[in-house]
């Protein structure tokens, strides 16, 4: 697999610089609010700046060397947070540099009609509209997204895909799409354009990558929701720490009550700032990695639904199995030997061009010895397949060797006044019920015996299912076949379900089917018959080299337009939605740690007793504090790498998952503050500056 | 702890459990309108109340109609109980002469016995006549207990419907509540109560002859002494089981004649849990998963057996400050040992100390000892009970919507760490249930904090201290604690019966209850509306105990971290000072 986004580093200068400025732009609070977490943290700044300014004066609530340490590491928490998304943006700008490359703006040849030699005015692409043609010779640059109507050639589309190999273009069929800012490389096409200006596929993938139309995904929102909840409640439960402790100073008459300073720090430690800082990096580093798997997302929203995908419709042929069946087995009648039958059957294949003749030859070959012989120096007549005699074969010394379904053997031999084997008869069911094609081969007007060809599934399909199944995946084989042909393919390789002889309403009627149920669909498709059952599922992926109606349906593209694709579609969207969830827990958990940091340094002057609860044991109640708030801001540059790789999603039950993982986020986010504050602590103590 | 305390609690709690799993099949019969052995008796009546009301039981409301028809129930309550006791100077049974109930307190009264609090700033003896105690006190025991178990219906119904708009009938909810659970669960307690001597009379206060003549104030012999009697039995039965507490005399159920013997105690206490317990089973068996129920049921007993803990450790374990003063408190034949300040002596340290959790688990607020004069830490476990939001079994439905609410949350984090959009007894859990649950979370801790911070800093608020220190402000933050999560239990101590904390209090009982409610029926009309995803591998299974300890956690960090500061200021500090 070829990926693009591995080539950018965040080391290029460019990108870093970009970095960097977008890590202050950030800071305006016009963007902030829309994350009410940080939005709170940036308030904090503010007013504690406020009061380092008020302690310059010399009318200080605490001292002022400690409320400026205060406000300058909560700035750090704000501006690492800025960093972390800017630096996941970083990563999809430079995509989108190198895209806007492709979007050079090229001098298109605009015909009046579809017709090569047609009057041609050459206008900027960037005017052309919907419906205009052009033509597009070797070496042009493709103006925009269109349909080939007339013409084949190869394209270079290592610009949109990063696949250096050119594809061939044609028009009709499922490969007539073109994308703008491909290169023609030899031939010509006449393009039908599809896109206006600014809608191009190449427009949306840049806006995509960019993170411009970047919108909220529903469990994004919804924990948003959940975080501007707890951000509340810890609000209350500090602000109201003023009067609680106006009240105690009053009633022990020491002590005095808790200073600003330290209510911005308590707050701000408690706040989930770990998993608010690191949201948006979360979400734009989950389309990035959709990138780097080269498939583009259309919406935000389609990422998070494919984690949520219980039933993946697969269809067989090169999904499942290879493209092409192949041929299996020799079975010869009674009186002819597996070596006459093989030996004819490779004689009447030698010139079939067909996966299928091939794969005759080369199994002769390697089951009986038979060697490939040249079909010219034989001074044989090769006869072609064709619709009317539906068999192919040879003309060799008088010999008259075809192969073709039973049926038109059967005519065939019938016609020669020749009789069709019982034993024939019965071998060739014996091979339809077990799913394969038989192919019978005749001499003459004597049936030598029935080659199989047999659907051969790929390797580690049945490995891949049965994952899918411990993820709780169903899985379910699409295909043209007759039901029995289907189930012994479905069984070898291990498909929950199959749809056999599908026709695209029975492919949209099955979705249908299981939404009604609840369940969500994931498809994949490239025709432009699959386009509905696309437009109707909820994660559809569309190969790009399938037809632009396939790519409109799909809410996803595959660049490397592999089937198999989908799987790990799946778990990258999983990883989307673990990595918040456990970032939210470890979060959360911190708070423990940093209670037993503050509390006591915030009221043992009240109450000496509660100095008890400095388990740490902390030095003094400033170092206490700004230990604190010091964790809280590294522990987000400590976990930037986390929150733009994703957590490792492996593909156990669901208990099993969330076992590992409060394991891993919950008891660990519960223990590590205490020592990294400890640790601190005791670096601020070791360098004097509590 | 003894080892006879230990013995007590737990046949409490085996008793509990095996009265609570037929109650909750008996309740899940009722509210499914299957039929139960009552089914000829109150069928009857339950059709007989249809027809006079003009009620449609098989019409089906949207969450909106639902909670309309409850609160103008409740609003109608609070009207009605608020003239009762207004006017029970004019009206009948009133063998004391009680005048009219000054309207803040009548108000505050009102509101809490509306709400299923049953704080009270008043005392019971001298202050209500037996005709509002009857007619309006122990009327809306029934009715507040019947709205929360309304309430939980409708959300169990949200969850078990599929793309429907409707989640029931109030009506329907609020008569079967009453006519075929509390009513027959309160008429079988009264009558064990009344063989263990809780009076049930209408006769006017007993006279009796002291032994001894003794002085009053004013230097007068005094020789007799008025003893008040009433129709405490039947008022008592439904205080429990409706965990409403509100008792009928002042001194709640540590009163002798509400409470007169160590079997009333166990029994009282039985039917204090026996209907939020038994609701997590009818849960389940609602839902066809009894799991379900039981995981629940389970991550009430995982908080509320350490807080026992605590408490009982801590009022067994004595008063540092007598140790200090070599007074012998260890527990031995002649003595109970232990904390015996505010105890009664007929009910001991182990019954005393499993009330207070118990009354405070629940939403019942009902006593038998006198919190304040608790430990600082024995204190706390009552105290943290409330503030959790009364989900530890909490009120009679309330409790149990409180705590899915919470499951909701758990299942939202729980999901997103296995991948996959969380769902929850095959409904998605999205953005609004989400807003829904976290505002069931964020209401009642809001107002008990913004409630106690205000009092403590105006002189309103400060005047009804009466303790100094970390106790006084413990006693602030518990009267706040009880109102806004609908306790209605009091640490004493606090004068409440002034205008400013009948007022504020009051609003805090309004606002726990029905800012509440609200947002739980609109969860569970979203819920309704939902398709079901049928489960799969990839569904986080939620009646493991991995996920009932997730659950636990989440509980005690989300609904514990917010009150720590403030606890850290009250009995914590006070522990902490006094044994240094």
């Amino acid at each position: 697999m070829h990926t693009m986004a591995k080539s950018f580093s965040l080391l290029d200068k460019q990108t870093l610089w970009q970095t960097i400025i977008d890590v202050f732009l950030k800071l305006n609070p016009l963007h902030l609010v829309k994350n009410p977490v940080m939005f709170v943290v940036e308030i904090g700044c503010i007013l504690t700046t406020l009061l380092f300014f008020q302690a310059l004066f010399g009318h200080g609530e605490e001292r002022t060397s400690f409320i400026m340490a205060v406000s300058i590491w909560l700035w750090f928490t704000l501006l690492f947070a800025n960093f972390a998304e800017a630096m996941a943006e970083g990563r999809g700008k430079a995509q989108a540099r190198s895209l806007k490359g492709a979007r050079r703006d090229v001098m298109a040849k605009l015909l009046s009609e579809p017709n090569r030699d047609a009057t041609a005015s050459v206008v900027p692409g960037s005017q052309l509209k919907k419906d205009d043609l052009v033509l597009v010779v070797a070496g042009d640059t493709i103006p925009g997204d269109g349909e080939v109507t007339v013409g084949v050639a190869s394209v270079d589309e290592s610009a949109i895909t990063g696949e250096s190999a050119p594809v061939i273009r044609e028009s009709g069929g499922d490969r007539s799409a073109v994308t703008g800012g491909t290169r023609v490389l030899s031939d010509w096409l006449i393009v039908r354009i599809t896109a206006n200006p600014g809608e191009t596929f190449l427009d949306k993938m840049i806006a995509m990558v960019e993170g411009a139309k970047r919108q909220k995904t529903p469990n994004e929102i919804a924990l948003d929701i959940l975080l501007a909840g707890l951000t509340l409640i810890f609000l209350l439960a500090t602000v109201t720490l003023v009067p609680f402790s106006i009240y105690s100073v009053r009633a022990t008459g020491q002590g005095s009550p808790v200073t600003m300073t330290v209510i911005v720090a308590l707050l701000i430690c408690l706040i989930p700032t770990t998993i608010g800082g690191l949201l948006s990096a979360i979400g734009i580093a989950g389309m990035d990695r959709m990138i780097q798997a080269n498939v583009i997302a259309t919406s935000g929203k389609a990422v998070e639904a494919a984690g949520d995908v219980d039933v993946l419709l697969l269809d067989k042929t090169g999904t499942i199995t290879l493209g092409n069946r192949e041929a299996t087995e020799f079975l010869p009648v009674e009186g002819t030997t597996a070596q006459q039958l093989a030996d004819a059957a490779q004689l009447s294949s030698l010139a079939d061009e067909t996966p299928e003749g091939r794969s005759i030859v080369v199994l002769a070959k390697k089951e009986y010895g038979i060697r490939e012989r040249d079909i010219k120096s034989l001074g044989a007549r090769f006869i072609p397949f064709t619709a009317m005699s539906r068999m192919s074969g040879v003309n060799l010394d008088g010999r008259e060797i075809r192969k073709g379904a039973a049926d038109a053997i059967e005519a065939h031999v019938k016609a020669r006044d020749g009789g069709f084997p019982e034993e024939a008869k019965s071998i060739v069911n014996g091979i339809a019920v077990q799913g394969g094609t038989p192919l019978v081969v005749v001499e003459g007007s004597q049936v030598l015996g029935v080659i199989r060809l047999s659907d051969v599934v790929k390797g580690g399909m049945r490995e891949r299912f049965s994952e899918l199944r411990r993820m709780g995946i169903r899985t379910v084989m699409i295909t043209g076949d007759n039901p029995l042909t289907a189930a012994a393919v479905a069984a070898e390789a291990g498909v929950d379900d199959f749809l056999a002889q599908a026709t695209p309403e029975m492919k949209l009627n099955l979705i249908r089917t299981y939404q009604a149920q609840g369940h969500l669909v994931a498809m994949t498709g490239d025709g432009t018959n699959d386009a509905p059952a696309l437009a109707q599922a909820d994660v559809a992926v569309a190969m790009n080299t399938g037809t632009q109606a396939a790519k409109e349906a799909g809410n996803l593209v595959d660049l490397d337009s592999n089937p198999t694709k989908l799987i790990e579609i799946v778990g990258i969207g999983k990883q989307l939605l673990m990595t918040r969830g456990t970032l939210t827990t470890f979060s959360i958990s911190n708070d423990v740690a940093k209670y037993f940091a503050i509390l006591p340094a915030a009221f043992s002057g009240i109450y000496p007793g509660l100095a008890a609860l400095n388990i740490m044991a902390l030095s003094t109640p400033q170092s206490a504090i700004l230990s604190a708030v010091i964790f809280n801001a590294l522990i987000i540059v400590a976990l930037i790498p986390l929150a733009l790789r994703g957590v490792r999603y492996r593909s156990l039950g669901a208990a099993a998952v969330l076992r590992q993982n409060l394991i891993i986020y919950g008891l660990g986010g519960l223990v590590v503050p205490f020592f990294g504050i400890k640790a601190i602590d005791m670096l601020l103590s070791f360098l004097n500056w509590t | 702890m003894t080892a006879n305390g230990i013995l007590q609690i737990a046949l409490y709690f085996i008793v509990l459990i095996a009265a609570a799993v037929p109650l909750g099949r008996y309740m899940a019969r009722v509210y499914s309108g299957e039929p139960v052995f009552l089914s000829r008796l109150a069928g009857h009546m339950e059709r007989w109340i249809y027809r006079f009301c003009r009620i449609n039981g098989a019409q089906e409301m949207t969450w909106k109609t639902y909670a309309g028809g409850l609160f103008l129930f409740n609003l109608a309550g609070i009207i009605t109980l608020y003239l009762l006791q207004r006017l029970q100077g004019f009206l009948p049974l009133n063998p004391h002469g009680f005048p009219a109930v000054p309207p803040d307190l009548a108000f505050n009264t009102a509101v809490s016995f509306v709400t299923n609090t049953n704080w009270q700033a008043y005392g019971g003896e001298t202050t209500m006549s037996f005709f509002t105690q009857m007619t309006g006190l122990a009327v809306q025991n029934f009715a507040s207990a019947a709205s929360g178990m309304a309430v939980l219906m409708a959300f169990i119904r949200g969850v078990k419907r599929t793309l429907s708009q409707t989640i029931g009938n109030v009506w329907v909810d609020l008569t079967r509540s009453v006519i075929y659970i509390l009513l027959p669960l309160s008429l079988i307690m009264a009558l064990l109560l009344v063989s263990q001597g809780v009076v049930q009379t209408l006769e006017s206060p007993a006279r009796v002859q002291l032994l001894e003549n003794t002085m009053d104030e004013g230097g007068h012999t005094v020789s007799g002494q008025e003893i008040p009697l009433g129709p405490a039995a039947s008022q008592v039965a439904i205080k429990q089981l409706g965990t409403n507490g509100g008792g009928f005399f002042n001194a709640n159920s540590a009163h002798p004649l509400e409470n007169p013997t160590p079997l009333s105690n166990f029994m009282e206490m039985l039917a204090i849990l026996l209907i939020p317990a038994a609701l997590c089973i009818t849960f389940g068996r609602m839902l066809k998963d009894s799991k379900q129920g039981w995981a629940l049921l389970a991550a009430m007993m995982v908080i509320l057996i350490p807080l026992l803990g605590v408490c009982l450790f801590n009022e067994q374990a004595g008063n540092i400050s007598f140790w200090q003063m070599n007074i012998d408190q260890t527990a031995s034949s002649l003595q109970s040992g232990g904390n015996m300040e505010g105890k009664e002596v007929r009910l001991g340290v182990a019954n005393s100390a499993l009330w207070a959790i118990v009354t405070t688990a629940a939403s019942n607020g009902s006593v038998n000892a006198m919190h304040d004069s608790f430990t600082p830490l024995g204190g706390l476990a009552p105290l943290l009970l409330m503030q959790l939001g009364e989900i530890i079994f909490g009120g009679v439905g309330s409790g149990l919507y409180g705590m899915l609410m919470f499951v909701l949350i758990t299942v939202f984090v729980a999901g997103l760490m296995v991948g996959r959009t969380p769902e929850y007894l095959g409904k998605k859990i999205e953005a609004f249930e989400v807003k829904m649950a976290s505002l069931v979370i964020l209401i009642p801790a809001t107002v008990v904090l913004i409630g106690t911070a205000i009092a403590v800093v105006i002189n309103p608020g400060l005047v009804g201290i009466s303790n100094a220190g970390p106790h006084g402000f413990s006693e602030l933050l518990y009267a706040f604690s009880s109102a806004a999560n609908n306790n209605g239990s009091a640490f004493a101590g606090l004068n409440a019966n002034t205008i400013f904390y009948n007022a504020t209090l009051g609003c805090s009982m309004l606002i726990g209850r029905f800012c509440l409610m609200i947002p739980v029926l609109a969860a569970a009309g979203s819920l309704a509306r939902k398709k079901h995803v049928p489960a799969g591998a990839g569904t986080l299974p939620t009646h493991t105990p991995l996920f009932v300890l997730f659950l636990v956690a989440v509980i005690m960090l989300v609904g514990a971290l917010t009150f720590i500061p403030a606890l850290a200021l009250g009995p914590i500090a006070e522990h902490l000072t006094w044994i240094r």
